[in-house]
């Protein structure tokens, strides 16, 4: 094993943890606004790839799949809030419940629609070759990979700390009698956030689909790996959502190409030692 | 007061579980083994769901990895049952101590967490016990399970190979863990447990180890799980990851929401129901998941108490004790 295995094995890391962060920056946004452990959104991650894989089908157009995609399952998302999660104000059992039941139903309806085989969304032709770096051959679809979680990052970053709407969502996350007394509308915040948590969650699935491939079982593969990112990177952080993501993405990349036998030890056991030295993860307020 | 100076609802409660269990003593001699079958799946989950209860009803944490102890001791008994040949009381002695261990190790990196942290960290935790399921092929058979686990031999002539010998073994184990764990609501550190749910705040003023309370009360659940789920093992011959997915983890929180939180054997009527319906649907739609979505969905929405709530409530509108007896009850709204 040699220097280019390292590398070989970092850059698909780095392209997975890219495909976490789109969905753990929604997971971490909605429960450092709402307190709601979304088990749904591994569902917003399955439900997007195969409404993409079939937007994909019809029209042959990786950008357009992704925002269908996207657009679809955000008003899954809306509604799924404003019907029922917001009935149950900061409560979390019965919320929690609530996810899990539409994670039921979203993963059993899926199977009925998309069938039980594995599929994948073809890479666009721009993307689909590869990059040679010495004796290392990469995929270029996995560097835009990273691109785009990179760019997402930055423009949540902005979103969140350069903007009036970021502003009502700190101000929502930090006391939201107080922003609601400030003519904030509170609810409304809320709704936005679970959407864009559930826009991007559908986006990973398009873009992890075309290659890890989709296949029924995915939200439930893909969510524990999601819920470690924020454990580890702090609930309600977004920069320990990127460090949270990177950190998983490489280890379960390693894990499994180093130890096989072990390797969901490998992504577990660093967790739980963080989790034990630093309660509140990596950026968690104390 | 009754005869044995118990209170009339304690008194109560036992006649009617004295008379469940001769009801359900009684079962083998009318119905088929199908029924029996069922009702024996029915008694390895509901004793973990009832441990669960212990947990999410009594001490107010929701733990969403309890299936990793039920699984625990599954896989441990399997083992040692499959590749090792020892006999069913040594090896449920080890199983139960590995669920105790396992139980008492993730106890000490969730016990700080509260409210949904404690839900997503049991989560994770929980999935470590599924990874080694799943991966470690060597040991567990990976995907494809652990198959052949030998019913019990409890002793000399007492094989519990056929299905009516197991469900009065598994009827026993049940009645008695029911007992023991019920037993432990009642004592002194049950009543603190109530105490740390209903305000750990003030329990920690009176004096008492909050952390000490909760951590030995996700211990026990702990072994109690992992007596399900041995008792699971070798009952079905079988376990496999799924036994300790996040989904079976999920399924014991539903039993426990479902029966009522906090009324221990309305996690046991929860275990039925889960079963039976799951069984019998399942001879009529491939749809079982999208109708347990759908249970869960609208539990929530319109019994959100269980169904030992919505029962319990039904029997106050229909026979309201006279306010005299009824104790004053206080009342503290919260500011809207």
């Amino acid at each position: 094993m040699g220097i280019s295995f390292y590398v070989q094995q970092g850059l698909n890391g780095l392209s997975f943890a890219a495909l976490l962060f789109l969905l753990a920056s929604g997971l971490t946004l909605i429960f450092g606004l709402m307190r709601i452990v979304n088990i749904a959104q591994g569902s917003y991650y399955l439900l997007g790839a195969y409404v993409g894989l079939s937007v994909m089908h019809w029209t042959h157009s990786f950008l357009l799949a992704i925002l269908a995609a996207g657009a679809a399952v955000a008003a899954i998302g809306a509604l799924m809030q404003r019907w029922f999660l917001a009935r149950f104000h900061q409560q979390a059992l019965p919320q929690f419940l609530l996810t899990m039941g539409f994670a039921f139903i979203f993963s059993d309806q899926a199977l009925l629609l998309w069938g039980g085989d594995p599929q994948s969304v073809p890479v666009p032709p721009a993307l689909a070759g590869t990059f040679v770096l010495g004796s290392v051959y990469f995929p270029t679809y996995r560097l835009f990979v990273i691109a785009i979680g990179l760019v997402v990052y930055a423009g949540l970053w902005v979103l969140q700390e350069r903007t009036r709407v970021g502003a009502m969502v700190r101000a929502a996350v930090d006391d939201a009698e107080m922003a609601r007394g400030l003519g904030i509308d509170v609810g409304k915040v809320m709704t936005g956030v679970f959407t864009l948590g559930a826009f991007l969650a559908a986006a990973g699935g398009v873009m992890g689909a075309a290659f890890l491939s989709i296949y029924p079982g995915a939200d439930f593969d893909v969510l524990p790996l999601a819920f470690v990112v924020v454990i580890v990177g702090g609930l309600g952080s977004l920069r320990g959502a990127l460090v949270g993501s990177l950190l998983v993405g490489l280890l379960d990349n390693f894990g499994k190409a180093l130890f096989p036998e072990l390797s969901y030890f490998t992504l577990f056991a660093p967790m739980a030692f963080i989790l034990a030295l630093r309660p509140q993860g990596l950026f968690g307020r104390a | 007061m009754t005869p044995g100076g118990w209170p009339l609802g304690r008194w109560r409660s036992r006649t009617a579980a004295a008379a469940v269990l001769a009801a359900l003593a009684g079962l083998p001699l009318v119905a088929p083994t199908y029924y029996l079958h069922l009702l024996t799946l029915t008694f390895c989950y509901g004793i973990m769901a009832m441990s669960l209860d212990l947990l999410v009803g009594y001490t107010g944490l929701s733990s969403l990895g309890h299936a990793a102890y039920f699984g625990v001791a599954g896989y441990t008994a399997g083992v040692l049952a499959t590749r090792y040949a020892i006999g069913f009381w040594p090896a449920l002695t080890l199983a139960l101590a590995a669920a105790v261990i396992v139980a008492a190790l993730f106890g000490l990196l969730a016990i700080r967490a509260t409210g949904p942290y404690f839900l997503i960290i049991t989560l994770a935790l929980g999935q470590i016990i599924w990874g080694l399921a799943y991966r470690w092929v060597s040991m567990t058979g990976g995907d494809n399970g652990l198959r052949g686990i030998p019913r019990p031999l409890l002793g000399p002539g007492l094989h519990l190979a056929e299905i009516r010998p197991f469900y009065y073994f598994a009827l026993i184990v049940t009645a008695l863990a029911a007992g023991a764990m019920s037993l432990l609501t009642l004592s002194p550190f049950g009543l603190t447990l109530r105490g740390v749910r209903e305000s750990e705040s003030r329990m920690r003023a009176l004096g008492y180890n909050v952390w000490l309370h909760k951590y030995l009360a996700f211990v026990i659940a702990g072994a109690f799980s992992g007596l399900g789920g041995a008792l699971y093992a070798y009952y079905n011959g079988f376990v496999s990851p799924a036994d300790v997915s996040l989904v079976a983890s999920a399924n014991a929180l539903l039993m426990v929401v479902l029966g009522g939180s906090g009324t221990l054997w309305g996690s046991m009527v929860g275990a039925a129901l889960l079963v039976f319906l799951q069984n019998l649907i399942s001879g009529i739609t491939q749809r079982w998941l999208t109708i347990l979505g759908a249970i869960l969905v609208l539990s929530v929405l319109y019994a959100p108490q269980g169904i030992v709530g919505a029962a319990r409530a039904l029997a106050a509108r229909a026979a309201p004790r006279p306010e005299s007896r009824r104790a004053p009850v206080p009342t503290a709204e919260p500011h809207p």
